[in-house]
């Protein structure tokens, strides 16, 4: 193998640099999470304790963020698929060009480049003049879809420029009805990228803020929440709150890459199935 | 016949989209237009049609100032973001090797982008305050005797959050176009005399460019829309666009807000279809 230039070592440590300063005050908050019961936000560590993880299950101690929670993972689920769904089918129809398709894809950047705050402000003010409640599931869900449907279909966009179209139009030439070439072709075809898509949509809903700050109601989801608490709560059961949420974002990560990863070994190993359907 | 098929089909699959984007995008826009020219009492809004929000705006110098320092925040976190990330990009897409490596080196950088970023803002708490990690390791060096006050809590502190959440936005498009480069043109380079900087300089920047811009879109619509981190970071101490909006919202003076929301939006929107010129985002994705 070739030597390696000088330049690599230099670029080599400022990406280790990089990394340390990415997750590097993550990990300081999740050593911190650990203070003992007299210990405080900042270092020295006070002790070793689970103290403040205990503190989160005490409903009193910190208000209502198993609920949020649960909100919070109920809205990511939903986002997820209406994200899935809305990106593949807006992906297929923006395969040939129709009327209106560029005004669209210009309403789909602008979604992605407003900011949240005046999607927040708007749909806020439509809901409160029209007199419907906010609520997460309903305005919420609208206001996240802003989001996380630009992303999605981006990811579309980049999927179906790199699909081969002869394997659809060797479908067709054998007689696949549309359907049934969507189906038994092109969707296992673009599986992989369609969880990339749905991890997009259970992420950034999930952690969504600007946008669901004025359009989820009287119930908070759990960014919320947390912002909530660093107002008022000044002890570490902020940061075991945050450890425990980052390490279940994680866990969430760790599903998705592990279930592309598999795809792509079963792919490996087996061929792709597609056209194998009846 | 034909051609009125293949309309019909796009719109279906398109429609979903389309409904969304009309409820959630267009109407709230639309929304913030007409009650920008409302007018609010005390704790109620009415309808109006008044100059009165934007005549306020424009007339007062704090305005001017707070555009000012949302724009710097914008420059400042869009130099940052991009030597940092170009430099990420440039040693992922050209230093390593092995291509299950660089995946893996890949996610590495992108999986706090699928994290919280009020987390991610807290986390600088135990780094940056008074008796926080920083000041008491510069101290114990000896490099200061007193605990530097503004590490948290001012510009820096923002901008430093600014930089950790979004230089992210730079590294993917620019790696992703870096990874579409035909590698024989920089061999090309090298064979005809040039050496690694003009190779960078004269060969990778200009074809790495869609990528910066798709980058810089991104990082610059993030940190002008952005409130939350100002505040957050700044501990209300500092003032952008996004918290003069929060705070009218937070007074009720929705009018008040939603013409600042105009003002801002039509900034944003300005600054884009200025990048847009240089970039066709379809083709480079």
């Amino acid at each position: 193998m070739e030597k390696r230039p000088r330049s690599f070592y230099v670029l080599a440590a400022f990406f280790g640099l990089f990394l340390l300063f990415l997750y590097g005050p993550t990990l300081t908050i999740a050593i911190l999470s650990f203070q003992g019961p007299q210990g405080g936000l900042t270092f020295p560590m006070n002790g070793v304790s689970l103290h403040w993880f205990y503190d989160l299950f005490e409903e009193q101690a910190v208000g209502d963020i198993w609920g949020a929670f649960r909100r919070s993972f109920a809205l990511g689920l939903i986002v997820m698929v209406v994200t899935v769904v809305v990106s593949v089918m807006a992906g297929l129809a923006f395969r040939k060009r129709f009327a209106g398709s560029g005004v669209l894809f210009y309403l789909a950047i602008t979604s992605l480049v407003i900011p949240s705050i005046l999607i927040s402000l708007g749909v806020g003010l439509i809901f409160n003049q029209l007199g419907f409640r906010v609520h997460w599931s309903t305005s919420g869900l609208g206001s996240q879809l802003t989001w996380t449907l630009p992303f999605g279909l981006l990811i579309m966009f980049a999927v179906f420029n790199r699909f081969d179209k002869s394997y659809e139009e060797a479908a067709r030439d054998q007689g696949a009805t549309a359907w049934q070439t969507i189906r038994h072709v092109i969707l296992p075809i673009i599986a992989p990228s369609l969880i990339g898509v749905a991890l997009f949509g259970f992420t950034l809903s999930y952690d969504e803020f600007a946008r669901t700050l004025l359009t989820s109601g009287s119930y908070n989801t759990l960014p919320l929440e947390i912002f909530g608490m660093t107002t008022n709560v000044t002890t570490p059961v902020i940061y075991a709150l945050g450890t425990l949420t980052t390490l279940f974002s994680f866990g969430i990560i760790a599903v998705f890459i592990l279930t592309v990863w598999v795809l792509g070994k079963r792919r490996a190993r087996f061929g792709s199935d597609a056209g194998k359907g009846v | 016949m034909r051609i009125t098929n293949r309309h019909l089909i796009g719109w279906l699959g398109a429609s979903p989209l389309m409904l969304i984007l009309l409820a959630f995008l267009v109407a709230p826009i639309v929304m913030i237009v007409i009650v920008s020219f409302w007018g609010a009492t005390e704790f109620s809004i009415y309808p109006d049609f008044q100059f009165d929000n934007y005549a306020f705006l424009f007339g007062s110098p704090v305005t001017y100032k707070v555009f000012f320092a949302t724009f710097k925040y914008a420059v400042i976190t869009w130099a940052l973001t991009l030597a940092i990330g170009f430099t990420v990009a440039y040693f992922l897409a050209f230093h390593v090797r092995s291509q299950s490596v660089q995946i893996a080196l890949f996610l590495l950088c992108t999986i706090p982008f699928w994290t919280s970023n009020i987390i991610r803002m807290i986390s600088w708490i135990p780094f940056l305050g008074r008796n926080g990690i920083a000041n008491q390791t510069l101290i114990s060096w000896g490099v200061i005797d007193q605990p530097l006050e503004w590490l948290l809590y001012s510009d820096f502190s923002v901008i430093l959050a600014f930089v950790h959440l979004y230089t992210l936005f730079m590294v993917v498009p620019i790696f992703n176009t870096m990874m579409r480069i035909d590698k024989s043109l920089i061999e090309a380079a090298y064979d005809n005399g040039a050496t690694g900087l003009q190779t960078l300089w004269h060969v990778i920047i200009p074809l790495t460019k869609p990528g910066i811009m798709i980058g810089t879109i991104f990082v610059v619509t993030l940190v002008m829309g952005d409130f939350i981190t100002v505040r957050f970071m700044s501990g209300s101490q500092k003032a952008n666009v996004g918290r003069l909006i929060s705070n009218d919202i937070a007074l009720l003076q929705y009018p008040s807000a939603a013409a600042t929301a105009v003002v801002l939006l039509c900034t944003v929107l300005l600054v884009i279809a200025i990048l847009l010129r240089f970039v066709n985002i379809r083709k480079e994705l």
